[in-house]
């Protein structure tokens, strides 16, 4: 790619399916994940990377897809809180946050998910303080951080238990 | 917000992206990891025509260790420099003050080249390359020179490159045995910038601080060298009275300036109490 264009053809793969679309240069990873892919799970919050709602995994590490354009993500694997939920990477966060009552509104959940999937996979087995550090990036306004904590930190004993 | 509309250009190769900043000018900026720079969009507060997005061009990102430096590329990640065995090693100075750049999603996408070249003052990557006596390596279209971090940073998000030239990497010289080094800042939740950040290195061989450099950011304009904090400790026992005495040096040196989180003087009382505990550290790890 030489001259720079104003329309950006990608090609990449979301949640396992390869797709091909023609976009504009300006449009974030999230506004296509949302509204190009129909996939809402993914949050657009601040827009300026500061909440965390729109946490996405490219070729496997956590970025901001707000801070991202699409064109940059040409060639790249894309996973969203969709794709980690229906092949049940998470199930297990999911269901210590029902019962740990870590969401109230559910704005942040899924940003907190996928970056609580990301701690637990770098570390086994993370202090209340460290889990509070990592997720320092992503906000909730309900302020359920309390809980959120629990949740995490129970299925990391859990896991490091099993592991036993 | 959203950013505006601009023109997108993926070269790939350092030549052609040397061609799109020549032929755009000032129309043009650099696309890196985009932690800066994509909020800046969104924000409107930039809205450059052209963006040159560099992340494809091959050989600007990886950390070389050679016999007498740490090449560090451009486009190396944060989070690379985190994992990376060889940064621990050589530039624990680094390793300790990654943690403390925002959080993992934004350091999965961050680069060190981006973070020196938008020189932002609260920054922790530019004070490190002052701490440790880098060479910034530039490459434009008449070849490439070499910068030192002291005549690198200019001033507020101003540095020495000129219009049309690239940062490629940075040369962070081996620490000679006997040097350490500490990192700390005070911020108001982790991850956020610093109010006041201090990076600093220097021999505590046999039992004395030498050839110190200890670098303020987040208070001033750029990251400060403090000199007169810096010749109090020279030459005075690795010890907490020399630290105590030399911190009353620290408020003729310091051009503090007020932001939205504090006053110039609050700034100068944090710089001292964060000075107090970063030199005591290195102190204490001496003993």
């Amino acid at each position: 790619m030489n001259a720079p264009v104003e329309t950006v053809e990608v090609s990449l793969t979301v949640n396992g399916e390869r797709v091909k679309r023609s976009v504009p240069a300006r449009l974030n990873l999230a506004d296509f994940l949302r509204n190009e892919m129909e996939l809402t799970g993914t949050h657009v919050g601040c827009e300026h990377g500061v909440c965390g709602a729109c946490t996405v995994r490219v070729d496997g590490e956590i970025v901001r897809s707000c801070l991202m354009f699409t064109a940059q993500a040409d060639g790249c694997t894309v996973d969203t809180i969709e794709g980690l939920s229906d092949s049940r990477e998470i199930e297990e966060l999911q269901s210590a946050f029902v019962l740990h009552n870590a969401l109230q509104c559910g704005f942040c959940t899924p940003g907190m998910l996928m970056a609580a999937q990301a701690l637990l996979r770098d570390e086994s087995n993370p202090t209340r303080e460290r889990i509070r550090e990592y997720l320092a990036g992503n906000y909730c306004r309900c302020t359920g951080y309390q809980a959120i904590v629990d949740a995490i930190e129970a299925v990391a004993k859990a896991r490091a238990g099993r592991s036993k | 917000m959203k950013a505006p509309r601009f023109a997108y250009a993926r070269p790939g190769d350092i030549a052609e992206a040397l061609a799109l900043l020549d032929k755009h000018g000032e129309e043009a900026r650099v696309l890196a990891g985009g932690q800066s720079l994509v909020p800046m969009l969104n924000f409107r507060v930039a809205a450059p025509r052209v963006l040159v997005d560099i992340n494809r061009i091959a050989g600007l990102a990886g950390i070389e260790v050679s016999k007498d430096c740490v090449r560090i590329g451009a486009m190396t990640r944060h989070m690379e420099l985190e994992r990376s065995a060889d940064v621990a090693r050589h530039l624990p100075l680094l390793a300790q003050a990654i943690p403390h750049i925002a959080h993992p999603a934004i350091r999965n996408r961050g680069t060190f080249g981006g973070s020196c070249a938008l020189a932002d003052p609260a920054a922790e990557l530019p004070a490190c390359a002052l701490a440790l006596g880098a060479t910034f390596v530039v490459a434009g279209k008449t070849g490439e020179r070499r910068i030192a971090a002291g005549d690198f940073f200019k001033g507020l998000y101003a540095t020495a490159l000129k219009p049309g030239e690239l940062l490629v990497a940075a040369e962070f010289p081996l620490p000679k045995p006997g040097y350490a080094c500490a990192f700390g800042e005070l911020a108001r939740r982790h991850g956020d910038y610093a109010m006041v950040g201090l990076a600093a290195h220097g021999s505590t061989r046999g039992g004395k601080f030498l050839d110190m450099r200890v670098v303020f950011f987040g208070v001033g304009d750029r990251p400060v060298r403090s000199a007169q904090f810096e010749r109090a400790l020279d030459g005075q026992p690795v010890a907490r009275k020399t630290i105590d005495t030399a911190l009353a040096k620290i408020d003729a040196g310091l051009d503090a300036r007020a932001d939205l989180h504090a006053s110039a003087e609050t700034k100068r009382h944090l710089a001292k109490v964060l000075a107090g505990r970063v030199l005591g550290t290195m102190a204490g790890a001496a003993a």
